[in-house]
């Protein structure tokens, strides 16, 4: 794990740092979601240290939004309960700031809260809150441009989406608007466990990186080890949402859950030969 | 608010000869802006769909067969045009200008709706969807896509948020007669603005086979763009028939404003005619001051919902606000992106009327006229009301009566 204080400086590095060295080592970042203000505030906080400890190596917070159209019920239902908590973008960023977190966080919110605050203030509460990163699922590279550059100045890295009925000639374009890594939606659906990832994936997952120059996470429909496995070779990083959303909803043991994820990273490939190293 | 375009005397309104719209108002642009509105802000799943279709529809916008195929549609099928009707007891009533209600009431199905569900239907057709989806408010735009999808024999199913099956009950039983697929939608408000949420879901996840048919001039380029121009045959209609039955253009037209598809219908062929005062009336619930209404222009501020940066209401943490109003139509926190940029160009003005003027309203038509008017359109019925008495005798006042009443009748007997 890298200190904290490797990440204070220069926060988009931080970001191209941890998939570097995870890459060197042969292995996809770990990146679990968490809805901030899910099950409570200080509940939160707990969820978010305990995902660090089992080995997660990117978190990705999850901004609670009215009407996330990007997503299944699990995260609509956790947003909710979120905003009936009272978890406010300027909230959530006051109760990340005091951590020191060793791994780098990324923020994942729709448009409209993060337009509902001054842009400069944005970015600065956004990086004393340790966020490196920014995923923002309603705004595609076309209408990215304005954002593209402010959070490059800022030292943020706007991660674009990327999805399987993208053609490559949309793919380029999100890798060129994209800093950090690019996100590929694993399906054309919303956010939700399930237990079968389309057969096309693989395929998918190489245009991806082919087009578009930059690691390459893989999220939507991930919660099994199985699945992580079969991914090995093909992306960077793994995000996996709803799973751990409903292993807090349900009570399950997460710090087991992240480190059965975390063993389906690292341990050798049961079965047929690896296709790692691409 | 000022209408800053409005500057011309009273008397170059009174020309007989139609003026050509204005040259300078193209819109919107390539990327689908109204000035600072418009856009596309939607997963980028749903990118490369929207990209066929803003090109599909651009072909069939020169594609002779397709448009002859859609005339005849709205003329043998629809019932158009609709009559502009001078209302002679409720202009003697109110003592002002001439009414003339633009009679959308009387189209196939009940409402202007129809006119885009057609368009939009034959589109996905032509498109090779075999699937429609839609989504609903006051149940007249999922009815009106249920009828154009049995029409052309396409499987439809429809989202409507269970606050709206539940106050519009009637129009569910429609829908299911007409062989559509109805799903209560039990998240959020439970009201338009969630059905939308997902029938956008559906449309991410069936992208390859289905067509959303967006009922509002609302969503993502090119749906706002499109929705205006299947429903300006409402303006275009009412341009024609007023040249020919009064001999000038109106003086002023007033429609309702939820999100915004009659209102922009009519709008948009007058919106180079500067002497034609244009006015859009929204959902003014119990009052601007009470909180609870849904006057998104006449309260909101720019934000981004549904795929398009436009007026939004909402909290000072981009967290959307809770809508009332009377009228299922209406109860919307959002509104079309070339609504937004036509207040912010002064070109249109927007009011409200609230729940208890827009009843009176229907009251009032309904016992002078014989016309018994949907809540949405009463709300533009309870404005021109108030402006009639305003103007001269001899001046044309144009009320887009956008649908008819009977869906109401349970809501209006617990009220009146």
């Amino acid at each position: 794990m890298q200190p904290a204080d490797s990440l204070g400086d220069r926060p988009a590095a931080a970001l191209s740092e941890t998939f570097a060295a995870l890459r060197a080592r042969g292995e996809m970042a770990l990146m679990p979601f968490l809805t901030a203000g899910y099950p409570t505030r200080p509940a939160f906080l707990e969820h978010l240290r305990t995902v660090i400890d089992a080995g997660a190596d990117l978190i990705e917070i999850g901004i609670p939004f009215c009407d996330p159209i990007a997503d299944g019920p699990t995260i609509q239902h956790s947003s909710q309960v979120a905003l009936e908590n009272g978890a406010r973008l300027r909230d959530i960023l006051d109760d990340l700031a005091p951590l020191e977190p060793r791994v780098p966080l990324i923020a994942m919110s729709y448009l409209n809260p993060l337009i509902a605050m001054p842009r400069e203030r944005l970015f600065e509460r956004l990086r004393a809150a340790h966020v490196r990163g920014l995923i923002i699922p309603d705004l595609p590279a076309d209408e990215a441009t304005e954002w593209s550059a402010a959070t490059r100045e800022a030292g943020l890295c706007l991660a674009l989406l990327a999805a399987p009925t993208s053609p490559d000639e949309r793919l380029r374009l999100i890798g060129r608007a994209a800093a950090g890594f690019v996100y590929a939606v694993s399906l054309a659906g919303t956010t939700g466990a399930r237990s079968e990832l389309p057969p096309e994936l693989p395929a998918f997952l190489r245009r991806v990186r082919a087009a578009a120059g930059l690691p390459v996470a893989v999220g939507f429909g991930i919660s099994r080890a199985e699945q992580i496995r079969s991914l090995r070779g093909l992306a960077d990083g793994v995000v996996v949402g709803s799973r751990l959303v409903e292993a807090i909803r349900r009570g399950e043991d997460v710090a087991a859950l992240i480190a059965e994820l975390k063993h389906a990273i690292r341990a050798p490939r049961e079965g047929a030969g690896s296709a790692r190293g691409g | 608010m000022p209408a800053a375009h409005d500057k011309r005397p009273a008397s170059d309104a009174a020309v007989s000869a139609p003026q050509p719209p204005a040259a300078a108002y193209a819109l919107p642009d390539a990327r689908g802006y109204f000035g600072a509105f418009g856009g596309r802000y939607v997963p980028e799943t749903l990118m490369h769909a929207l990209e066929e279709l803003t090109g599909a529809y651009a072909r069939l916008a020169h594609d002779a067969g397709f448009q002859r195929q859609l005339a005849t549609l709205l003329a043998e099928y629809v019932g158009r045009p609709t009559p502009l009707y001078f209302a002679r007891r409720l202009s003697e009533r109110c003592g002002g200008a001439r009414l003339l209600l633009k009679r959308e009431d009387l189209a196939h199905t009940g409402a202007h709706k129809i006119n885009n569900a057609v368009g939009q239907v034959l589109l996905a057709q032509r498109l090779g969807k075999r699937r429609i989806i839609a989504e609903t408010g006051a149940g007249q735009h999922g009815v009106a896509t249920a009828t154009a999808a049995a029409l052309l024999g396409l499987e439809c199913l429809v989202y409507m948020g269970s606050e709206d099956t539940r106050r519009q009950r009637m129009n569910v039983l429609r829908m299911h007669l007409l062989g559509a697929n109805v799903v209560e939608v039990q998240s959020g408000s439970r009201t338009l603005k969630d059905a939308i949420n997902e029938a956008i879901r559906d449309w991410v996840t069936n992208v390859a086979t289905t067509h959303y048919v967006i009922g509002s001039a609302v969503g993502p380029h090119p749906y706002p763009m499109m929705v205006r121009d299947f429903q300006s045959v409402i303006g275009r209609e009412t341009r024609a028939q007023a040249l020919a039955g009064e001999g000038r253009l109106p003086d002023a037209i007033v429609a309702c404003v939820g999100g915004g598809s009659n209102a922009i219908g009519m709008f948009h062929p007058f919106v180079g005619d500067a002497g034609v005062r244009l006015i859009g009336v929204e959902g003014g619930g119990l009052g601007l001051a009470s909180g609870r209404h849904a006057a998104t222009l006449c309260s909101g501020r720019a934000g981004v919902l549904h795929g398009a940066r436009s007026y939004l209401m909402q909290d000072d943490d981009g967290q959307v606000l809770p809508t009332h109003s009377v009228s299922a139509g209406l109860d919307y926190p959002g509104v079309g992106p070339e609504h937004s940029h036509l207040r912010d160009s002064g070109r249109v003005e927007y009011t409200l009327a609230t729940d208890e003027e827009a009843l009176a309203a229907l009251r009032t038509l309904s016992e002078t006229e014989g016309i018994i008017p949907a809540l949405e359109s009463a709300h533009a019925v309870a404005h021109a009301l108030k402006l009639a008495p305003q103007m001269q005798r001899d001046h044309a006042l144009v009320v887009c009566l956008s649908g008819r009443g009977d869906k109401d009748l349970e809501i209006v007997e617990g009220l009146l």
